[in-house]
């Protein structure tokens, strides 16, 4: 019986290994290779020699800074908003299926043409946004541009995560709670939050993983410039436009690295 | 393949789904001569008469083969990319490949594109421009055949300008007084951070008489390179300079001009067609006059597509044909009359109706002579973009501690060392 369900399992297992298992595989071993596609000729086993010259470069730890930075203040920003958003979509009475389309519009539209509506936008001269100011220059004004272009298109699935977790909680224990003297700041605190962690936790652990990946805003918006490069970003740089495949895979493996060390740590603090 | 796969999902039953294949597989046969024809695949950026030109020698072929055109993106780091994915993959779907000037030594390097040789490289010299024919050179090999070139001009409003400004010096004096007289002051320049970045670069370092790389392709990067540093920092901070510098590309630079903001740009001769185009009112004190210098005359940049012919083509004795029929004297003046790309056959200045088209076409050939080719090396693409981040935003320039930096990094760079920004 046992070894029956190993074999109905086995295709599945086969198909995955090879479609995941085997390029994460081959990033492993090209990471550990100079491989230059310009130069052919001079591919080599090489050690860690790559890592140490990525993790030396400033390059790589301005993308990683900026990465971090994105991600955490548009998670955190998509959070607050999200559940206001969530609460709105829970409470209403009238139009509820109205309510809830509207709110995932910027979710469903396709992100490179939102992106382009917010770089011309910001485009001085042209834009509505913006006067004769060119905030897409520099990097401060940059990044907030994206993180409020990732906040604007990612906060309707955050309010659609809470939303499922809102609904786990029981309307008895507000009615109670209610009954017993708090206010709504109160059930709000120390009922619906407490009760919703586990859909908060999810919520969170998706939109962190996403955001650390976060690529085509910054590739329309400002194209890596202006210090501007998120991991993924700068692994693109190096792998497409550079054709190295050894940094650029590195990199890769890094990203890697980074965003399941991020899982794990969500991983360790949900319930079980 | 991928076709079928993916759109599987949506239409379950098999009728639907074989009509749909059949769509697609009938869709790209439309006008062909005879099926089952050899077809050569172009692969080119987009160009509004290249299918005119396409089908004119697909029709010179006598139905041997007939010329696909595959339009690649529009910028020339996306047209770059497809091109290299496809090649690093051997892809045989390619025959001819549009390049720009900059990428034959990348390309010859890898192994991806074949050398010209024998009567096809006689044929691809004859009557070409020197300058264009050196950007398909690599280690005195030919490995395309020049197509389309060009060259930045200085382009001013000679209702705000009565003399055009010679250098960069003169521009920002210029600049200086038009604002200080409340008239549209600003003198536009490509100062993003992209290749247009490198472009300007390359072409004040040649300017000032230097160069970033020695013709070996070792660094040179030596005084010059300090003076145009200096100059595009003091440019960068002056009147002169839009607030938008650091985002200006080409078009961005036409359209501040068009639009008013700008007196003057520097910029490629498609300007002057789009200002008869959506300006008509400003074309008649639209004018044009050479690349500015630092002290003396200034090294324009230069531009252009190369037809090379790729290592997996299948059909290359077919490919070398077409492609020189796709840069024949004909497709050339097409090329330049109706989409206003300068020819690399020096004849075709001269044809009829390009003196309508092209009033400009003197001060073209003129910049040629001394036009400033960007660093023929495998590892352009590096090159390109440690400049573009070392050098952005220009405003930001301090010549010495940058140009320490770009030593730096391009030496990394030339040794495929370091990491791109």
């Amino acid at each position: 019986m046992n070894r029956l369900a190993l074999w109905l399992c086995a295709p599945a297992t086969v198909v995955m290994l090879a479609v995941t298992g085997w390029p994460i595989l081959y990033s492993v071993l090209l990471s550990l290779r100079r491989a230059d596609l310009r130069f052919p000729q001079d591919q080599e086993w090489i050690g860690l020699a790559n890592y140490a010259t990525v993790l030396s470069s400033p390059y790589w730890w301005t993308a990683f800074t900026v990465t971090l930075l994105i991600t955490v203040v548009s998670v955190t920003i998509e959070l607050v908003l999200g559940m206001a958003v969530a609460l709105v979509m829970y409470r209403t009475v009238t139009g509820r299926g109205m309510v809830r389309t509207l709110v995932l519009i910027p979710y469903g539209i396709v992100t490179v043409a939102a992106a382009y509506g917010w770089k011309y936008a910001f485009t001085p001269g042209t834009g509505w946004l913006t006067g004769h100011a060119a905030p897409l220059t520099d990097p401060a004004g940059a990044i907030a541009i994206i993180i409020l272009a990732e906040v604007w298109k990612t906060t309707p699935f955050m309010a659609l995560l809470l939303l499922t977790g809102l609904a786990l909680v029981p309307e008895e224990l507000l009615r109670a709670a209610s009954v017993d003297g708090a206010t709504r700041w109160e059930r709000f605190t120390r009922v619906t939050l407490p009760l919703m962690r586990p859909a908060i936790l999810v919520a969170l652990l998706f939109r962190t993983l996403d955001a650390f990946r976060i690529f085509d805003n910054i590739y329309v918006l400002t194209g890596g410039a202006q210090r501007t490069s998120s991991v993924s970003i700068i692994a693109y740089h190096n792998l497409i436009g550079g054709l190295n495949l050894g940094i650029g895979s590195t990199m890769s493996v890094l990203i890697l690295v980074s965003v399941a060390l991020l899982a794990a740590l969500y991983v360790r603090v949900l319930p079980r | 393949m991928w076709v079928i796969s993916g759109f599987g999902g949506y239409f379950p039953d098999m009728k639907s789904q074989s009509v749909i294949i059949g769509l697609l597989m009938v869709a790209p046969a439309c006008g062909s001569p005879a099926p089952g024809t050899l077809e050569i695949n172009l692969f080119n950026a987009p160009q509004q008469h290249l299918r005119d030109i396409a089908d004119r020698c697909t029709k010179r072929a006598g139905g041997r083969y007939r010329i696909v055109v595959n339009l690649l993106p529009r910028d020339a780091n996306g047209q770059r990319e497809q091109l290299v994915r496809r090649l690093a993959a051997a892809d045989t779907g390619l025959d001819v490949l549009g390049l720009d000037v900059t990428w034959t030594a990348e390309l010859a390097e890898a192994g991806w594109i074949r050398e010209w040789t024998g009567a096809d490289a006689d044929r691809a010299r004859a009557g070409t421009l020197v300058k264009p024919l050196e950007t398909a050179t690599w280690r005195g090999r030919l490995y395309a055949a020049p197509y389309t070139t060009n060259v930045q001009l200085l382009w001013y409003r000679s209702d705000l300008l009565a003399t055009p400004p010679a250098t960069w010096e003169q521009m920002m004096s210029a600049a200086r007084r038009l604002a200080a007289e409340r008239k549209p002051a600003y003198g536009e320049v490509t100062g993003a951070q992209y290749e247009g970045m490198m472009v300007w670069f390359n072409s004040l370092v040649a300017s000032a008489g230097g160069a970033i790389l020695t013709p070996a392709g070792g660094l040179s990067l030596g005084p010059p390179a300090l003076r145009a540093l200096q100059v595009m920092w003091a440019y960068a901070t002056s009147p002169a300079a839009d607030p938008a510098l650091p985002n200006t590309r080409e078009d961005d630079a036409r359209l501040a001009v068009e639009a008013g903001r700008a007196a003057f740009e520097v910029n490629w001769p498609y300007v002057y067609a789009s200002m008869a185009a959506n300006r008509p009112e400003m074309l008649p004190y639209f004018r044009w006059a050479p690349y500015p210098g630092i002290t003396g005359p200034g090294r324009s940049p230069l531009g252009g597509v190369n037809f090379a012919i790729s290592r997996y083509s299948k059909h290359p004795r077919e490919a070398y044909e077409a492609a020189l029929c796709l840069r024949d004297p004909e497709s050339q003046k097409i090329a330049a009359t109706r989409d206003g790309l300068p020819p690399t056959l020096q004849a075709v200045y001269s044809a009829p109706g390009m003196a309508k088209v092209y009033p400009m076409r003197q001060a073209i050939l003129d910049a040629l002579e001394t036009a400033a080719p960007r660093p023929a090396t495998p590892v352009y693409q590096n090159l390109s973009t440690v400049v573009g981040a070392v050098l952005s935003p220009p405003a930001d320039i301090n010549p010495p501690k940058t140009l320490a930096t770009l030593r730096r990094q391009i030496g990394d760079a030339l040794r495929s060392r370091g990491v791109l920004p």
